[in-house]
């Protein structure tokens, strides 16, 4: 059954994985045997039983106890092994262990904000360590979304004025996607992050110095991949054109003399786009509503310095 | 009673003058706008749904092309935002919830039960305006800019957006009681109005299944009447109940809403399985098999149907006990599906089996739904549910059911009933090769996503990631093959029309009261005063003459 | 003498070919799918208002506080006299149903005239308790603007408090529509002890809003 595993479902990346996927063969096994008997019958009845001549006459059969007690009785039991099959996955995935590490989660259209217990937050991307249990305490800012990883067999609705949890133990290394799967406007289908599951020197050093390519990288290329990654690509595009509903096009900006809702004139330049990234609200250009939100704290600032050269080279 | 069929075999059309009939007099636009008649209400009804299905059918193909590549294909994001949300409702609440019921049951309900009409005409015909009514509400709220919430309106996401949620909502809300007076219509006619001679269980099975499905309508959709309107008042006054920015609960509309929505998902398989019920023991030419057991089972799903509205939250925030209620009523409630498809195939054991396009239509929807039903079970089962839920294996489990029961079924139906409602058989080979486009194509379309689902594709998404292109790309292929199965289908039915009238009383050789007045019948149903002689899928030989 | 009972009774016979619809065999059949009906119709209505009892007991049991608040602002006493009109109402009814089975028409209009002034009494003394709530600005929604408020979210209170006797209020005015209609009917005399169906319909339909108040009665002026 491996190669049906490795064609119908995604990797499996954590403790949970394996019992669901045990389920979910499981039932695909029983449907494949309902299918075939109910089809095989239909199949066969036709060839065998049809129409042989206009005056044909059939049997009178109206029902047959024994038959029906069974086909009602019968799936009903099999019915019963999967829902405490299910109960029993479904108990596991939903209490995490005492000793989890716990993650804040907040989720606003369209980015995922994570914070660590010490304090660090990123954005759209958290590392764990392997082997280690870690429970996410979500809540959303705005409307309904949900955090899936289907290498983690993990989902939960995140909603707003109240907290939900999931919980994972990551038992393979690499990186797993996390999807929105609580439609959520817009860009729901952007509203994308990672899990980095490394090993535990790799993590340590991650959580002391974030990640090396960060301190290396040239700043216009970080200043990209912070817009990729921190969900600035949500509202903010590269060709000019304003996002519907969203922010102004980063090309060409640097250098123009932008007019504010409240009349003032500001040119752009390094101070002022700092400031739209810690600040967004302090100054609103004309035409545009104020819904950035802030990303202080959530930004290095080798990061923000890798924006204001990204948005210089965009000509 | 000098037209009951006389011999076992198809009759031989006889030639009879069938120029007077329901569709012929009285004449002019005016007496078919006021009429009172069931079945020219039936068949305005069915006009309706049909350019609901056009429409709904179009944003599909259109989904489906801009699904073809990741990122944009044809559409911005907004617009595939609004154009699916405008898909489900169309098809939800204008096409497949009063497809069957409202279109061919009322065709064909009074003629089965030896009814010169349903109870309440009137209201029957105030039912079809108000249909009318919401459809242009919704028809406003489309081109005055569209919806973009999903056509569930989950809160807060519907009290936030600057679509035209109110309008749309509003019309939903009128569209609803168009199905609970249709509803009220049939149960008193299924009470007071049946031929003499003819006990509930001497019904054809499709007037049970019209029964528990109008017993759904009245008990379930002034639930989603009140929901809508508290929906409609938080967006306008802010009333404080499913907004939590002050002070309510978003998962509480969730539950308003699939307690309605769940029991409409009955409102909609049900009369589907009330014509396969009707279908397969005339073409198999023998009486179905467990009448009462398909009849009770009709009524237990309805019964059963309102206790498991929870498992659309499995994930949602409510609280894991009930969860773990709702997954164990939700198994119960698979368990009558499953025994109406063991009576339909044991029906067709030592049978006398005909294919034409009505059975072949059935057999496609017995092998659909069995998967529809079976994959149920994998989001039933409360650990897979967490993988499953909100992904394309939903989308494809729900099509499955939906379209593969609901569609496939009124398609039967719809085969089946028109040599009686129009009076003119259609291109039986046509009709063959445009079953086989519609099979195929659904399947192309639909069984792809349920692999997407299980490798973790989300649903509602318009871009996605370059792993899943090619079995978007397929299934978009197989959508185009479906689309040209249903334009067959539409070009050989409406070609029929322009015919003279063709058909027998009783082309197929079954054994309801419809069958035995003229085809098309007269105003008045029956040209001879129907009481019932045989049970309605009696085909013995000495019960006949 | 002889002559005018014949004449009655012709007259009466014309009635049944009129008011038997064509599809149904009997009287007797139409009545019971008119009831049948009716009957329907109510469990719809009931439903549709047990959607906002639903509600207000969820909203009620997350803020217990604000709504028992809120509550004082009601006056018990207009709402326990709105409470005996529409008891008195549902009786008059009553007689007008048994009047009209008994052919007694001009009874049947002197309960309904009563019916109907007691349909206008509670319109009226529920108009008196909008205005000073307005007054005070205890309003639904985002509307609210009452000042002085010790425990927040009273606006849900009368949000509820609004929807559902606004709702019922409009099930008044459409009771009282119905039984104006019924009243020239029986005016014109229409009704005899064969064909009343109209008439038992309405009331059933106006006992109806009359239980739904005698539930929103306690449920919003007494919350202990």
């Amino acid at each position: 059954m491996k190669w049906f595993r490795d064609l119908t479902l995604p990797l499996e990346a954590s403790t949970v994985a394996r019992d669901i996927d045990n389920l979910y063969i499981f039932i695909v096994l029983l449907s494949v045997f309902f299918f075939v008997l109910i089809a095989g019958l239909i199949g066969y009845f036709l060839l065998r039983y049809h129409r042989k001549g206009p005056n044909e006459v059939t049997p009178h059969i109206t029902h047959n106890l024994n038959l029906e007690i069974t086909w009602s009785v019968l799936p009903l039991l099999i019915c019963l092994v999967v829902f405490f099959w299910g109960f029993n996955g479904f108990v596991r995935a939903n209490v995490a262990p005492g000793n989890a590490m716990e993650i804040q989660v907040v989720a606003k259209k369209w980015q995922w904000q994570f914070e660590y217990p010490d304090g660090t937050r990123t954005i759209n991307n958290i590392h764990v360590p392997i082997g280690k249990p870690v429970r996410l305490v979500m809540t959303s800012e705005d409307v309904l979304h949900s955090f899936f990883v289907p290498a983690f067999r993990v989902k939960h609705d995140v909603v707003p004025g109240r907290y939900t949890e999931v919980w994972f133990e990551p038992t393979k290394l690499g990186v797993h996607q996390v999807f929105c799967t609580e439609y959520c406007g817009k860009s729901h289908s952007d509203m994308l992050a990672k899990v980095f599951v490394e090993d535990d020197a790799t993590y340590k050093k991650w959580v002391e110095e974030g990640d090396e390519t960060l301190k290396t990288m040239p700043l216009p290329q970080l200043g990209k991949m912070v817009w990729e990654e921190k969900g600035c690509m949500a509202c903010h595009a590269l060709d000019g054109k304003r996002t519907p509903n969203g922010g102004p096009s980063w090309k060409g900006i640097y250098g123009e003399m932008h007019e504010m809702s409240d009349g003032q004139k500001i040119l752009v330049d390094q101070n002022y786009i700092r400031e739209s990234i810690l600040e967004p609200q302090k100054h609103i250009v004309k035409t545009y509503e104020g819904i950035m939100p802030t990303f202080q704290g959530l930004l290095r600032e080798r990061e923000i310095l890798g924006v204001i050269e990204y948005i210089k080279s965009l000509k | 009673m000098a037209n009951h069929p006389t011999t076992l075999a198809v009759p031989t059309p006889v030639k009879e003058d069938v120029s007077v009939n329901y569709i012929t007099s009285p004449k002019g636009l005016m007496s078919w706008l006021t009429t009172v008649d069931h079945k020219r209400i039936g068949i305005m009804y069915l006009w309706a749904v049909l350019g609901a299905f056009l429409l709904g059918g179009i944003f599909a193909l259109l989904l489906r092309i801009e699904l073809l590549t990741p990122k944009e294909t044809i559409m911005t994001a907004e617009t595939y935002n609004k154009v699916f949300t405008l898909h489900g409702v169309i098809m939800v609440f204008l096409f497949i919830i009063p497809s069957i019921p409202a279109a061919l049951g009322n065709f064909v309900l009074p003629l089965m039960l030896g009814a010169k009409d349903v109870a309440f005409p009137r209201l029957n015909l105030f039912s079809y305006y108000i249909y009318v009514v919401g459809a242009l509400f919704g028809v406003t709220a489309m081109v005055t800019g569209g919806v973009d919430t999903g056509w569930t309106f989950y809160t807060p996401y519907s009290t936030s957006s600057n679509t035209q949620v109110s309008l749309m909502v509003l019309a939903a809300f009128i569209l609803g009681f168009s199905s609970i007076f249709t509803g009220i219509n049939f149960i008193a006619t299924i009470h007071k109005l049946r031929a003499p001679g003819m006990g509930w269980f001497q019904m054809p099975l499709f007037c049970w299944g019209m029964y528990s499905t109008a017993v759904i309508q009245v008990l379930a959709t002034p639930v989603l009447g009140i929901t809508l309107v508290l929906l409609l008042l938080e967006r306008s006054f802010g009333i404080g109940i499913f907004d939590p920015a002050i002070g309510g609960d978003p998962v509480l509309f969730q539950h308003f809403f699939w307690f309605y929505s769940h029991p409409a998902v009955y409102i909609m398989i049900v009369p589907g399985m009330a014509i396969i019920s009707e279908i397969i023991p005339t073409f198999s030419r023998k009486t179905i098999f467990g009448y009462k057991a398909i009849a009770f089972s009709s009524v237990a799903i309805a019964m059963v149907g309102f206790l498991v509205w929870g498992h659309h939250l499995f994930v949602s925030g409510q609280s894991p006990l009930a969860s773990v209620i709702f997954s164990f009523l939700t198994f119960l409630v698979a368990i009558p599906s499953g025994v109406k498809v063991f009576n339909w195939v044991s029906t067709m054991y030592r049978g006398s089996i005909t294919l034409e396009a009505p059975m072949l239509y059935a057999i496609s929807f017995l092998l659909l739904f069995s998967i529809g039903g079976l994959t149920g079970i994998f989001l039933g089962a409360l650990s897979v549910d967490i993988h499953l839920t909100d992904t394309y294996f939903v989308v494809a489990h729900f099509h499955y059911v939906m379209m593969g029961g609901t569609v496939i079924a009124f398609l039967a139906g719809l085969h089946y009933w028109w040599p009686k409602m129009f009076g003119r058989m259609y291109n039986e080979k046509l009709a063959r090769i445009g079953c086989g486009l519609v099979f195929v194509g659904f399947n192309m379309t639909f069984f792809t996503q349920f692999i997407l689902g299980s490798r973790g594709m989300p649903r509602r998404y318009y871009n996605y990631l370059d792993q899943f292109q090619p079995l978007h790309a397929f299934s978009t292929v197989g959508s185009w093959v479906l689309g040209a199965g249903l334009f067959l289908t539409a070009g050989y039915l409406l070609a029929s029309l322009r015919k003279p009238y063709d058909a027998p009383r009783n082309p197929w050789g079954a054994r309801t009261f419809e069958w035995e007045t003229q085809s098309p019948p007269i105003t008045h149903n029956f040209d001879f005063e129907p009481v019932l002689l045989h049970g309605p899928y009696d085909y013995r030989p000495e019960r006949k003459a | 003498m002889s002559d005018s009972v014949t004449a009655v009774k012709e007259h009466s016979h014309q009635h049944h070919d009129s008011n038997l619809q064509h599809h149904f065999a009997t009287y007797e059949q139409q009545m019971d799918a008119g009831k049948i009906g009716m009957w329907l119709f109510l469990a719809t209505e009931i439903l549709l208002f047990g959607g906002l009892f639903v509600g207000f007991g969820l909203m009620q049991a997350k803020y217990p506080e604000a709504f028992v608040q809120a509550h004082h602002h009601l006056d018990k006493n207009l709402g326990f006299l709105n409470t005996v009109v529409l008891l008195v109402s549902s009786f008059t009814m009553v007689m007008a149903v048994h009047c009209a089975k008994t052919e007694q028409r001009r009874k049947v209009l002197v309960y309904l005239l009563i019916t109907l002034v007691c349909a206008a009494i509670f319109l009226c003394v529920k108009y008196f308790e909008y205005e000073h709530k307005f007054h005070e600005g205890l309003l639904p929604g985002k509307f609210y603007s009452h000042v002085g408020d010790t425990v927040p979210h009273q606006f849900v209170f009368f949000s509820f408090y609004f929807m559902m006797t606004g709702l019922h209020g409009l099930h008044i005015l459409g009771g009282m529509g119905a039984i104006t209609w019924i009243f020239f009917r029986a005016k014109r005399g229409d009704f005899n002890h064969d064909y009343y169906t109209p008439i038992d319909l309405v009331g059933l339909y106006w006992h109806l809003v009359d239980l739904i108040w005698i539930y929103l009665f306690p449920l919003l002026y007494l919350i202990s």
